[in-house]
């Protein structure tokens, strides 16, 4: 048996194992320089698109904002990205005198298919939510992904009641989804008809967060002012 | 190593080329990448880039595989192309990445996915590995255009039904009430199921003819 299955190959003439290994690490050694190469080419262009993404959808929540900065809200409250000490990201908008206009966070929360992700702006002065954009969703076409834009549905996010309770520890009102067309106050959401699980989902996530992270901002509203002006970190 | 007259003799024609858009279309065909096909032609602009991608993934895997025929042992072949194809797609995916971050995230992960696609390895396997390279490249050329063209197809009638417009541009009235299964995951399965149906009729349509003209049908 064994002899007959190794004429042929033998016939054939085998090649050393030292030339396989060759062929395949110099195919592999092209293969890397190649994309080596292509991607410190594309690195640039890639960073810049992430850049302008990240930035339109900042602006679209922060009406008025022109400039951003990064800020990480974490257990030292907070502080620069650029300081790498972990915490939800928070991106402050500045308008064109430099003055803070809001802040944006990201929100997630399950959806009809997957988890939604979402940037919502927020302004100090009215304590209310100034805009939603919607960054990652796979819900349905033509029902679910409307909550992307609606206008009708958009419109709730204006300016979302997101004032805090006496004591500043969560809000006053808890931010809602109420039926098509029965939203009475400023912190209820007006779910779109046929995309109920979709709008929930956005209230959900909205009041998750802000509940979270509203007391800590108006807090803390200062750290974003100081540093709008000078480079500097803080220094005591 | 052999001349390229000796290991292959028939010259170039329009043949090499036109195979791949008809005879032999890699969709309407021989049902190949069936994935790609399915999932990303929710719209025309999705196909055309999907196809773009695939395009360059065979024009630049069949050229590399044709051109070192004669140095990969037999043992490592489908290892070496499997490398070479997915250099190209890893390519693919920055430059798609740096010309569009919204493309990007429309085509998912089926960029990545070019990898497995088994027009690419087929082409690979079956021509590159056998034919010198300007012969390996129109034949490609070819079958990519295919694709695309079949890609397109199912984009054009998906994204027509599914969202009433055309690349973008509104084609009906804004009383046009959109099928949103169209661009969902079964509407390409049954617009490739009449895609299909219509070719299998054309070709049926066609034998008969010949079938008619040569006399044969004549006592039926």
């Amino acid at each position: 048996m064994n002899d007959e299955n190794q004429t042929p190959a033998s016939s054939v003439q085998q090649p050393s194992s030292k030339s396989l290994i060759a062929t395949m690490g110099g195919i592999a050694t092209l293969s890397g320089l190649l994309v080596v190469v292509v991607y410190q080419a594309t690195l640039p262009a890639i960073l810049e698109n992430r850049r302008l993404a990240i930035e339109r959808a900042i602006f679209t929540v922060i009406p008025g904002a022109v400039s951003r900065r990064d800020f990480v809200i974490g257990e030292h409250g907070i502080l620069p990205a650029a300081q790498n000490t972990g915490g939800t990201q928070i991106y402050a908008g500045y308008d064109g005198d430099g003055a803070l206009a809001g802040v944006a966070v990201e929100a997630a929360a399950q959806g009809y298919q997957d988890i939604i992700r979402i940037l919502y702006g927020y302004s100090g002065k009215c304590q209310c939510i100034t805009g939603i954009t919607v960054l990652e969703s796979k819900e349905t076409p033509g029902l679910g992904d409307k909550i992307a834009k609606d206008p009708e549905f958009l419109d709730n996010f204006d300016a979302l009641d997101g004032k805090l309770n006496e004591n500043g520890t969560g809000l006053l009102h808890v931010i809602v989804t109420v039926k098509h067309g029965k939203k009475k106050h400023p912190w209820e959401i007006d779910s779109i008809s046929g995309a109920t699980v979709s709008s929930k989902a956005i209230g959900k996530m909205l009041n998750e967060s802000a509940q979270r992270l509203f007391p800590k901002l108006v807090a803390n509203f200062s750290a974003f002012e100081q540093r709008e002006t000078d480079d500097v970190p803080e220094s005591e | 190593m052999m001349s390229p007259n000796q290991s292959d003799p028939k010259p170039i024609t329009a043949d090499t080329f036109l195979r791949g858009i008809w005879e032999e279309n890699p969709v309407f065909v021989m049902l190949l990448g069936m994935c790609p096909v399915l999932a990303v032609t929710n719209s025309v602009l999705n196909g055309l880039a999907m196809g773009l991608a695939t395009i360059f993934v065979l024009l630049c895997s069949s050229a590399l595989v044709s051109s070192l025929r004669h140095l990969i042992p037999k043992q490592v072949r489908i290892a070496t192309y499997i490398i070479i194809i997915a250099t190209f797609v890893t390519i693919v995916d920055y430059v798609i990445q740096a010309i569009s971050l919204d493309l990007y995230n429309s085509l998912g992960a089926f960029i990545q996915l070019i990898v497995v696609n088994c027009i690419i390895l087929g082409r690979a396997e079956a021509y590159a590995s056998k034919h010198r390279v300007t012969k390996s490249l129109v034949n490609s050329l070819g079958m990519g255009v295919g694709f695309t063209i079949a890609l397109l197809c199912l984009g054009a009638v998906r994204e027509l039904l599914g969202n009433g417009t055309l690349l973008g541009y509104q084609v009906f009235a804004d009383s046009f009430q959109p099928w949103a299964i169209m661009v969902l995951p079964p509407g390409g399965f049954f617009v490739l199921a009449m895609w299909l149906l219509l070719f299998s009729w054309l070709k049926k349509r066609r034998e008969h003819v010949e079938l008619e003209g040569s006399g044969a049908a004549d006592g039926i």
